[in-house]
């Protein structure tokens, strides 16, 4: 089986100042369908500008993207929106990546109407039922996304980009902000999604913790490279890399996460 | 809540008072005086106190003083707010535009606003106005002519730091149509600061209307305050009330719109710096 989505030579510069560096040096990893791919490694590695370029949000200067068998980075415009759908992406700062003024169903609202996945007479019943998936009362509806915890939010977040029924989420920090028991929550409520409906994860994180318990395979990225991958289990028992080694030695909290969501 | 914080400033509750009684006046004007207040109503040149039909006395022509002041008010207050809304909707839609698409679009919509900044504006209303003739509407599209650039420039700089938030990359991420995201997600919020330049506008408008039509250029089957003291001038030694009363009415009004102004901007600041 072909990999749902394939990244090959990924390489980025920035500007700053007079000097220029690489946030991005040939990056290249794959994903499957239902499969979780963990990226982990220390900030400013990289990791959100992989994010960033996988959802057209920054061009990068070199490498190729192929989603579901298209090549990602040549399209634009309305052949780029089609197949926004089915790439979708949870921010880490869910207060920050929603409108200040919108309102919980204006915001579910919006993918369903967009992509026509409902028409207007039946979307506050579609929307009703996105909030029960991720485990939200339909009372939410009518508030406003500073009204509600940051758990809240966040599973409005993913019930925001499972809305689209899409084939692979991009989770960046998605669980950062958030304390260790909803943490827990919202891992096991990504769990169930993905059995449920086969949705591959691009989990990027620095939280080994979280990483072990919903990661299949994870690559540890460095200085904008891709230092070492591997099955997730076996790399933070035994990491290769010294990057991989200076992360597993800093996260002193390994096993309990894991019981919590398993 | 905001409303205590807005009147607990002595100048907010001064401007709103000013504010409600000119829009007591216009409201009440046809009601008052449900005649044309162009009309001749006693004898020429009647002082002020001297017949209480006639309260503030007469014009050259015999026109009632207080009538003309009260549909006066009207016009000032239609010209101000329709020019500030026009202004503001005008000057948002440019520069939304220009800061959202960036590059090109936004180098030749910011040289547009920069070749109407640098024309003195009240040259730019009276070019429009002798050219296209005066009427209300004409007299507010010249004044919003040159009212447009302030808010131009400031939606834009404010959609410039908004489109680089997350929620816009996320309207992004689910496939939203740049149109969509640039009225549905950008505008709204780059809003508040162009609305708090509404008061400033405001003041301007009435004081460019008052200025066209002390040259003859208002409308003339209007009664303006600019009008009347342009009448009262031919007799300012002799009956100085004639310009003197309309002119009270422009200082008040002008001053109530910017203290109410003021008033609201800093209650709103305030309830930013406490959050």
């Amino acid at each position: 089986m072909s990999a749902l989505l394939e990244v090959d030579g990924l390489s980025k510069r920035y500007r700053r100042g007079d000097r220029d560096f690489a946030a991005l040096d040939g990056v290249s990893f794959s994903i499957a369908a239902g499969e979780t791919l963990a990226l982990v490694g220390p900030s400013g590695s990289g990791k959100s500008t992989v994010a960033r370029i996988l959802l057209r949000l920054v061009e990068p200067d070199a490498g190729s993207v192929r989603f579901a068998g298209e090549d990602l980075l040549v399209l634009r415009g309305a052949a780029l929106r089609a197949v926004r759908p089915k790439l979708q992406m949870v921010f880490q700062d869910p207060l920050a990546a929603f409108n200040p003024r919108a309102t919980v169903a204006r915001l579910l609202d919006d993918p369903l109407r967009i992509h026509g996945i409902a028409d207007r007479a039946t979307r506050p019943k579609a929307i009703a039922a996105l909030l029960e998936r991720v485990g939200l009362s339909a009372e939410l509806a009518s508030r406003r996304v500073h009204e509600i915890s940051g758990g809240q939010r966040q599973r409005v977040a993913i019930a925001r980009a499972i809305a689209t029924r899409p084939r692979l989420i991009v989770l960046d920090e998605a669980v950062a902000s958030l304390d260790v028991l909803v943490r827990g929550d919202i891992l096991r409520l990504l769990g169930e999604l993905q059995a449920e409906e086969g949705i591959a994860y691009l989990f990027i994180s620095h939280d080994l913790g979280a990483v072990r318990a919903i990661a299949h395979r994870i690559a540890i990225m460095d200085g904008g490279r891709i230092v070492e991958q591997g099955e997730a289990k076996a790399v933070i028992a035994a990491p290769a890399s010294a990057t991989g080694r200076a992360l597993v030695a800093a996260t002193p909290e390994l096993p309990t996460i894991k019981e919590t969501v398993s | 809540m905001s409303l205590r914080r807005l009147f607990r400033s002595p100048e907010a509750v001064a401007g709103f008072v000013i504010l409600g009684l000119l829009g007591a006046m216009a409201l009440t004007a046809p009601l008052l005086f449900p005649g044309d207040p162009l009309a001749i109503a006693g004898q020429p040149l009647l002082r002020p106190f001297q017949d209480w039909a006639l309260p503030l006395g007469t014009d050259r022509l015999g026109r009632d003083v207080l009538a003309g002041l009260f549909h006066g008010a009207r016009t000032s207050l239609a010209v101000g707010l329709a020019a500030a809304a026009a202004s503001i909707l005008v000057g948002s839609v440019v520069g939304t535009v220009a800061g959202f698409a960036g590059g090109l679009v936004d180098e030749v919509l910011m040289r547009i606003t920069d070749a109407f900044q640098t024309v003195p504006g009240f040259l730019l209303s009276l070019a429009l106005v002798s050219v296209v003739g005066p009427s209300l509407s004409v007299v507010v599209a010249a004044i919003a002519l040159s009212a447009w650039t302030g808010p131009a420039r400031i939606a834009r700089a404010e959609v410039l730091s908004i489109r680089e938030r997350d929620y816009v990359a996320s309207a992004r991420v689910i496939g939203m149509h740049p149109i969509e995201i640039a009225f549905r997600e950008v505008l709204p919020n780059a809003l508040p600061p162009v609305l708090a330049l509404s008061s400033v506008i405001v003041a301007a408008a009435i004081l460019t209307e008052a200025a066209l039509s002390f040259l003859g250029l208002g409308d003339p089957n209007r009664v303006t305050w600019g009008g009347m003291i342009a009448e009262g001038r031919a007799v300012l030694r002799s009956a100085p009330f004639l310009s003197v009363i309309p002119g009270i009415a422009l200082v008040f009004s002008v001053l109530g719109v910017y203290l109410a102004g003021e008033g609201v901007v800093e209650s709103t600041a305030a309830r930013e710096g406490q959050a």
